[in-house]
């Protein structure tokens, strides 16, 4: 008892120290870029329904409401892209890369970046491209250099008692309720989504480190 | 020798259109850079260990780097979130468990089943199911056992609110 009350003032004092603090996957979590096609909510990595595939997933533009969502659009100045770090130094050597233009997403890579680190262009040659998705259509997969691509609009997959969570750091609340209640449910996201043969990415001994970045037209 | 010359110069000028063409096609393909916004591999990482006023920084901190410029500021995190912290289900310390977070990369295997946490493969990819939100709970506030603080360690929500596809693109329609 006397040790959750400690917990508790120590999860208040967190929260007084870091503010408005909102706490997602990744979700409003720029703010430097909150809004902006830029903004990240989450990245996947896991197989595939093939397994010798790898299925790359970045969500951008989160919390969309199903009224805003036919509206919302990629950006022809954002490159998103996947960072392959495969030999265990947290540098990149491979890239994926997704630039939209004119109605269609196009996928480059991977493909070893002639740069690391926060500049890059577009690298290799232009491996798939898939018209984007309008809200409300099935899906439209391309495919092309052993890849599978899909962009536009998903459910967002993020799932999080993030309210009570809240009230928690708050000092309101003593602990999650049961059952929670999922902040981000009815709500949607724009995905790419890139499937990439596992022999393509090189791993040594069978591991990669992945993360995902937005970068703007400078 | 008339005609020689009309030839030579028509060779000429196709070299020159050609030279003409090739100059701007260099002009074109003068490399459009891009810069850094927004970055994320584990989820929340930023949100719980990042104070609001460094999130755009580390936003925009290339991985190898973030240990240095991050490392004791996540440890501090990490104990005022929970003061009572000795070690976790994967029996990580304080320091042990903020230095594999601080590097904010995503491992994933080529060769194993892809989960962030299923009691058998840590961090080996994260499945669109995968229910990261309590297995980060229950490293921060769960103890060694992972059963310490039980209110804490799961927020009750278990699943997506739609069902995920078998096949590509495996994420859910929208609503």
């Amino acid at each position: 008892m006397k040790k959750k009350k400690m917990l508790l003032a120590g999860l208040a004092i967190a929260g007084i120290t870091v503010g408005g603090l909102v706490y997602a996957a990744d979700h409003i979590d720029s703010p430097a870029v909150t809004n902006q096609t830029t903004d990240i909510t989450d990245v996947y990595v896991f197989r595939g329904q093939d397994v010798n595939n790898l299925v790359f997933v970045a969500n951008t533009q989160g919390l969309l409401a199903p009224s805003a969502t036919g509206a919302a659009q990629f950006d022809a100045n954002t490159l998103i892209e996947f960072n392959i770090d495969n030999n265990n130094d947290n540098v990149e050597d491979l890239v994926i890369q997704g630039i939209y233009n004119n109605g269609k997403m196009k996928v480059y890579g991977p493909v070893k970046p002639s740069e690391t680190g926060n500049r890059s262009k577009l690298e290799g040659s232009l491996m798939a491209e898939v018209a984007v998705t309008p809200y409300g259509s099935a899906a439209n997969i391309g495919t092309g250099g052993g890849l599978k691509v899909f962009a536009g609009p998903r459910d967002d997959p993020f799932f999080f008692d993030l309210n009570q969570f809240k009230k928690i750091i708050a000092g309101t609340a003593t602990g999650f309720n049961n059952p929670g209640s999922d902040a981000f449910a009815g709500t949607n996201v724009l995905s790419l989504v890139v499937e990439v043969p596992k022999s393509m990415l090189n791993a040594s001994n069978g591991k990669l480190n992945v993360w995902l970045e937005t970068k703007k037209k400078a | 020798m008339k005609i020689y010359s009309i030839k030579t110069l028509l060779i000429a000028v196709g070299v020159f259109a050609f030279v003409g063409c090739d100059k701007d096609d260099d002009k074109n393909n003068t490399p459009v850079y891009y810069q850094t916004q927004d970055q994320m591999a584990r989820p929340a990482i930023n949100t719980v260990f990042v104070s609001a006023s460094d999130k755009d920084v580390f936003n925009t901190t290339t991985p190898s780097a973030m240990n240095g410029l991050f490392g004791s500021k996540f440890k501090s995190r990490l104990m005022a979130l929970n003061p009572g912290y000795t070690t976790n289900l994967l029996g990580l310390n304080a320091d042990q468990f903020t230095g594999v977070l601080v590097t904010d990369v995503l491992n994933a295997s080529t060769t194993a089943p892809t989960s962030f946490y299923d009691g058998t493969n840590v961090l080996t990819g994260r499945a669109l199911a995968d229910d990261v939100i309590d297995v980060e709970l229950t490293l921060i506030f769960g103890g060694p056992t992972g059963t310490s603080n039980p209110g804490l360690t799961s927020d009750k929500v278990n699943a997506n609110d739609k069902a995920f596809l078998t096949a590509f693109p495996y994420l859910a329609n929208p609503h």
